[in-house]
């Protein structure tokens, strides 16, 4: 299949270029920029006008609870490649599991599964799982998800047996005992609402400890979802030190803080907890700076586990719809330019995986959003094709809208 | 924001958090409340303002007391009452909180008394009620997990009037288990709406929140520093589990540091009052010669919580 792909205003950050041209795609591939290549016979054209031709987004943290709504939603959002943690039910912890996750993405044929095996056996801490089994079946790394290690020895041992084969583990910075009782960040809001607080200092013991751990094991760790200010820090100073460290941050994070739980609103509800604004604004500084991507952090909850008192409602959002449009109003807010934008929704979480996708170079695969950079559309639970209608954003309206996806050069998506 | 509590004329159609309420509603039920405590001494205690409604009381945390105090002042309004004691019945059999608020609106409830362990509950059955069109549907917050218990504070509030008459002079101190007490949450919004310039908190680290300044409170450690020339002492009742875990090493202990002694009453104003929410723990938080003594207002705080309950009632539910 030959497709030119024109009028459009091509980004594509890692290769610094920001051009109106064509693109042009062949046997699910990019095979040209500007100049057709030799011997192209267009059998398909998509026209781009008033549009941004760009890599698609990959999403380094998307739950996908009902697998095919949530791929359908992926694709719709631009996204397409997802990381998804193995916090499933069962939990990813056996290479028939992966095997068959990674199947059944391929068969509904949307956007690209990238598993996350489980670290341990039942995601309980203890017993690693078997990760050269699970990568084999197409695991790109290790986690925990938001389940605890029982102990530091177990987490060292983790390491230095992921360290042995080269795989990277994906830690949450969460130290379980100064946050297992928690349900909003401990500070003025959490005080005024009566809620149990979880403080700052259960991130930064957390990455203290993993960044000592990578010291002594050259474990590759990538660090999800930060959410402080002093976590952050850490995490440039590991960086600085030349660790083998990366982190994300989820995109509600970066526009969100503890102010926004109201009187009570379990949409605002998170975990980690949404912080201060000097946290946010610490979070939005290592994004903009190119220390953390940005993530979906993808969460549907069914309408009652949200519809609860403060505590006892689910945390997380729905995300992946909502990736891009967020993505690009936070970048407003701090004068960023698109490129550098979409930067930490491409390019960035591509570097995190070791991957060379995320761009638009020739040659690579053919994985391509096409948006419309200022159409509005307004979050409804009508507007999501995803079965997580929670979110904090309902009701407003999102600026940019996502016209066409391709994933290896098949249009996936089509608005 | 807006604020769930108030209607569009902002008259209180909830009583959700003294948060956020302005002075006039709160001197608005205080007043009325002075009205009925006449109400209740006479042979025949009823007004018929409530005649024909319903008052659902939802208790989802067991409490003896504030249910029955909110049962009287009901019943003094002619209401019908109902009590449910939900811990034993619907919750456990799956029942979602709004499914029972469904369930009770369709037998036309008027009025829910919630007590629930999770902060905010009252907000959602307040905002579900709102999304449902029922604004004829009120709910009246009786303590929610640590955040709120809004007619405790405005009693306190009545209580501290009825003896020391003006606000905008006096020196409170709270004692005791701050953390996890809806009551001084709802104290410290009360008092410092009323305009008392000394909100202090007395207690150690491990029961005081955070960035208890932003709330306009001074932290005291020392309980006889905190004391000092005090007009009015709120006790609190401290939790026999609180011993359990790290938060104190003992009962004795705490009451060496932060019970109230004669000798720590001393260092207060000589007229100075001493308030407790009940039920207390003597020898815990508090001396018995001090909770019998002749500066303690516990029993009549017990006796204003009627008149303030139905005045609360009758401002929201009244027609």
């Amino acid at each position: 299949m030959q497709i030119e792909i024109k009028n459009g205003r091509v980004i594509d950050p890692k290769n610094g270029v920001d051009r109106s041209i064509s693109l042009f795609v062949v046997d699910g591939k990019v095979a040209g920029l500007g100049e057709a290549p030799t011997g192209f016979v267009a059998e398909k054209t998509i026209d781009a006008a008033g549009c941004v031709v760009c890599p698609g987004l990959i999403d380094l943290g998307a739950r996908l609870n009902s697998i095919e709504a949530e791929l359908a939603a992926a694709v719709a959002g631009g996204v397409t490649s997802v990381v998804v943690p193995p916090d499933a039910d069962p939990p990813l912890d056996e290479p028939e599991l992966a095997d068959r996750l990674v199947h059944r993405g391929t068969e509904i044929g949307k956007a690209r599964i990238l598993p996350l095996g489980a670290l341990t056996l039942g995601l309980k801490g203890e017993r690693l799982a078997e990760l050269v089994g699970l990568k084999k079946a197409g695991c790109v790394a290790f986690s925990q998800a938001n389940a605890p290690m029982v102990d530091t020895e177990a987490l060292l041992r983790a390491m230095e047996y992921a360290t042995t084969f080269g795989f990277a583990v994906w830690l949450q910075p969460q130290d379980y005992w100064l946050s297992r009782n928690g349900i909003a960040h401990e500070g003025e809001v959490a005080s005024r609402l009566g809620l149990a607080g979880i403080p700052v200092a259960a991130e930064t013991i957390a990455i203290a400890t993993i960044v000592q751990l990578v010291r002594d094991t050259g474990c590759r760790v990538h660090l999800t979802r930060l959410s402080s200010a002093p976590g952050v820090a850490l995490v440039k100073a590991a960086r600085d030190e030349g660790l083998p460290v990366s982190c994300d941050v989820g995109v509600h994070h970066l526009l969100l803080t503890e102010n926004d739980i109201g009187f009570f609103n379990p949409h605002a509800r998170f975990c980690p907890p949404l912080r201060a604004q000097n946290d946010r604004l610490a979070l939005s500084t290592a994004a903009a700076s190119g220390l953390a991507a940005i993530c979906s952090d993808h969460t549907p909850v069914a309408a009652d586990d949200k519809l609860l008192p403060f505590g006892e409602a689910k945390a997380g959002a729905t995300g992946l719809e909502v990736l891009l449009p967020l993505t690009l109003k936070w970048a407003e807010s701090l004068k960023l330019s698109l490129p550098e934008a979409l930067a930490r929704i491409t390019s960035a979480p591509a570097d995190v995986l070791g991957l060379s996708s995320g761009q638009l170079a020739v040659d690579a695969a053919a994985d391509i959003c096409i948006f419309d950079p200022e159409a509005t559309w307004q979050l409804t639970p009508e507007a999501l094709k995803s079965r997580g209608k929670n979110s904090p954003w309902t009701g407003y309206m999102m600026i940019g809208k996502v016209k066409t996806t391709l994933v290896g050069g098949r249009v996936v998506y089509q608005a | 924001m807006h604020n769930p509590q108030l209607n569009k004329d902002g008259e209180l159609t909830h009583l959700l958090s003294i948060e956020g309420l302005p002075q006039r509603i709160l001197t608005q039920i205080l007043d009325t409340a002075e009205s009925f405590m006449e109400v209740s001494a006479r042979d025949v205690k009823k007004v018929p303002l409530l005649r024909g409604k319903s008052v659902f009381n939802l208790f989802f945390e067991n409490s003896t007391r504030t249910r029955t105090t909110f049962e009287i002042a009901a019943k003094r309004l002619s209401a019908d009452v109902i009590n449910l004691d939900i811990n034993k019945s619907s919750a456990s059999k799956g029942e979602t909180l709004l499914d029972t608020i469904d369930n009770l609106v369709a037998m036309h409830a008027n009025l829910f008394v919630v007590r629930h362990a999770s902060s905010g509950a009252p907000y959602l059955i307040a905002e579900h009620l709102q999304r449902i069109g029922r604004d004829d549907v009120h709910v009246v917050n009786a303590g929610d997990g640590r955040h709120a218990h809004p007619t405790q504070g405005l009693l306190d509030m009545y209580t501290i009037r009825h003896y020391k008459k003006d606000f905008t002079q006096l020196r409170v101190a709270i004692v005791g288990d701050i953390l996890h007490s809806r009551v001084a949450r709802s104290d410290i919004h009360a008092l410092t709406t009323l305009g008392v310039p000394e909100v202090r908190a007395i207690g150690p680290e491990t029961l005081l929140p955070k960035h208890l300044d932003k709330l306009g409170v001074h932290v005291f450690h020392d309980m006889n520093e905190g004391l000092k020339d005090v007009d009015v002492i709120i006790m609190l009742r401290l939790q026999n589990e609180r011993m359990n875990g790290a938060l104190l090493p003992s009962a004795g202990e705490y009451f060496r540091h932060y019970g109230l002694t004669p000798q720590k009453l001393a260092l207060a104003r000589p007229d100075a009052i001493v308030m407790h929410p009940g039920p207390m723990n003597r020898g815990v938080e508090i001396h018995s010669a001090v909770a019998d003594g002749s500066q303690a207002v516990i029993l009549p705080q017990v006796t204003f919580g009627i008149a303030v309950r139905m005045a609360v009632m009758s401002i929201v539910a009244g027609n």
